[in-house]
């Protein structure tokens, strides 16, 4: 193991246990996210990785040896470290801060000045920032600094506290491309502490979730989403990734009801109520004779008219969310989650009405990804099929009856 | 004023001379004591508060007492005033120094040390030029208090300005007088002007 973390405990001076029995192993070229509530103690565990604070108890080893018998400058100029508020020296330049490592461990000028232009290129900035000043960069620019600083002295085990924080979607993304980039190609190993799930599970071999010091799960990312190990996990997680999670062979058919309460267009305002008021339900779809989708009517609609006779077509809500009965769930959870809609209208190629999904079934995905629906172990490990998911979305963005 | 010159030119630049030397001497003491002591408190816990306030008593002995009181133990001439100078300039650098150093954030400390910096290389490489501005400031402070003091040095024999202006009182001469004073106010400007220069060269660019 390059890195093994057995019993470790640690006491603050005040008394306070910010970790306790803390255990991993990490393998070389491992991707490691800690997550967590605030205050879990993720900071207070890497930490102690480069021996920024001592353990109150238990062993830290680096390829099976102890790291407190390790001089502790040697050990932290021998692994990268962001630390949680990047930590730029203000007094020195781009290139003095990227190059510290590699100066204090004596490398000669003209590597370091190489170093720190390949440096730059990496963090995808302009090479002329190099004679720049912290102060004169904008906070993302100095975060990617503060990054590639870490980088700068081909350290093995990168640490990394929420190094992304305070970046733009785009930003982030192609930083983050980047250190999955270095640790699949070049196989560093990272440990990172984050709290945004979908970057933990997006880059993470495995996942550490903690809370209150405790390790409350540790497993590969698509574990984690489907044998969340309590509720804490699950709130953390939430609800709309676990359902995504579901495996992706699962279509909108497959969860739908068949007998979704529909009225023809020429029917009445009574009727529709009667209608309703059989089915217990507050709308209706509205199909013409040979069931294709026209639109819905809502019981809201319905007590604003006066008129008994007038007929359905005439308050037909003409702009409605539908899915195709063969697409895949994930996308029909966005609808009903993201959109705010209630139920969605299943339909087939040819838009005649076949099902509705309600947000009860969806309730019910979620309860079997909670317990761990036994179908689930035999699909392919995707966790996030955002892949298949945004495929989904491309096909049937924006559809709606006009 | 020509006159003067033609009469006193001579004398006028050795008393300079001495006036500098004396300053200079009685400041970089000063520098070599306080600073050092300044950045030794901000590493203990305790006595930081004790030690600035005992430089601030010794702050409030009167000059020509001060001076006295090292008659006895130096004798007369230059190094009791130096001394004394000493004792005046320590203040200001040490409270300076003290505060500089207490102001590097606490993350970048964080992170030269989690870089792997020992603990003397944080401190040159990373907290003093930091903290630099600040000490500068106090030590700039310091050599104006000086070079002002350093007049009563005549007091006790140790020469310089004060030469001009104390033979002037005695003799109601008042070209002496203003032939002293004004060369000190000159002398206190030009150096406070100088060190000024060095403060601004060792804050980092974007902190100015
Ligand atoms: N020096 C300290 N002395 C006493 N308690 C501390 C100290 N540092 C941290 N703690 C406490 O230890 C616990 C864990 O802190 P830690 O910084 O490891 O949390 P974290 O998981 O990194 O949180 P965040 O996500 O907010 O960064 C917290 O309750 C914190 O208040
Ligand atoms: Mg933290």
């Amino acid at each position: 193991m390059l890195l093994s973390m057995e019993h470790l405990r640690k006491e603050y001076p005040n008394g306070k246990v910010a970790v306790d029995d803390f255990n991993l192993q990490v393998g070389r070229g491992e991707f490691i996210a800690f997550i967590g509530t605030s205050g879990s103690g993720k900071t207070t565990t890497m930490r102690m990785i480069n021996r920024m604070l001592k353990q109150t108890s238990g062993t830290i080893k680096i390829n099976d040896k102890d790291i407190s018998k390790m001089d502790p400058v040697k050990l932290r100029r021998s692994i990268g470290y962001v630390i949680q508020n990047i930590g730029l020296m203000p007094h020195m330049t781009i290139q003095e801060n990227i190059e510290l490592v590699p100066k204090l461990l004596g490398w000669s000028k003209e590597k370091r000045a190489e170093q720190a232009h390949k440096m730059i290129e990496l963090a995808q900035l302009p090479d002329e920032m190099l004679k720049r000043y912290p102060g004169e960069l904008s906070g993302g620019q100095q975060q990617r600094i503060g990054v590639v600083r870490a980088l700068a002295a081909d350290q093995e085990i990168i640490l990394m506290d929420e190094p992304f924080g305070a970046l733009d979607p785009i930003t982030r993304e192609s930083l983050q491309d980047l250190v999955k980039h270095l640790q699949e190609d070049l196989g560093k190993t990272f440990i990172f502490v984050t709290h945004d799930m979908d970057e933990a599970l997006h880059l993470a071999t495995k996942v550490v979730i903690m809370s209150q010091g405790k390790q409350v799960q540790v497993d590969t990312p698509e574990n984690i989403l489907r044998h969340p190990a309590n509720e804490f996990v699950t709130n953390l997680i939430g609800e709309e990734r676990l359902i995504r999670a579901q495996p992706n062979i699962l279509s909108v058919s497959q969860i739908m009801l068949k007998n979704p309460v529909s009225i023809t267009p020429d029917k009445t305002v009574d009727d529709a109520i009667d209608l309703m008021h059989d089915r217990r339900v507050d709308t209706l779809l509205v199909t013409d004779d040979d069931d294709t989708l026209q639109g819905y009517v809502d019981l809201e609609d319905i007590n604003r008219i006066t008129d008994a006779h007038t007929t359905v077509s005439d308050f037909t809500n003409r702009q409605v969310f539908f899915v195709k009965a063969d697409s895949l769930i994930g996308d029909t959870v966005d609808r009903i989650l993201k959109q705010g809609v209630k139920n969605v209208p299943v339909v087939d190629k040819d838009k005649h009405l076949v099902g509705i999904v309600t947000r009860t079934a969806l309730v019910d995905i979620v309860y079997d990804a909670l317990r761990g629906a036994p179908e689930a172990d035999e699909t392919p490990a995707s966790p996030i099929n955002a892949d298949i998911h945004a495929a989904a979305t491309h096909d049937e963005g924006g559809d709606s009856q006009q | 004023m020509m006159h003067f010159l033609a009469t006193y030119g001579t004398q006028l630049i050795s008393k300079t001379g001495q006036h500098l030397y004396i300053s200079a001497a009685a400041l970089a003491l000063g520098v070599i004591v306080a600073v050092p002591l300044g950045i030794l408190l901000t590493r203990m816990k305790h006595g930081a508060n004790f030690v600035i306030t005992l430089a601030g008593v010794l702050q409030t002995i009167p000059a020509m007492a001060l001076l006295a009181i090292m008659i006895p133990i130096f004798g007369i001439g230059s190094t009791p005033a130096i001394v004394a100078l000493f004792i005046y300039s320590l203040l200001p650098i040490l409270r300076n120094t003290y505060l500089g150093m207490q102001g590097v954030s606490p993350t970048v400390r964080d992170a030269a040390k989690g870089m792997g910096m020992t603990w003397w290389q944080m401190m040159i490489q990373a907290e003093i030029p930091l903290a630099a501005p600040v000490i500068m400031a106090g030590i700039r402070l310091s050599a104006t208090y000086v070079i002002a003091w350093a007049t009563l040095a005549s007091y006790i024999g140790a020469g310089g300005l004060g030469d001009f202006i104390f033979n002037g009182l005695n003799l109601y001469r008042s070209d002496l007088i203003l032939g002293g004073s004004i060369p000190v106010i000159l002398l206190a400007l030009i150096v406070d002007y100088l060190l000024g220069k060095v403060e601004m060269a060792v804050t980092p660019r974007q902190l100015r």
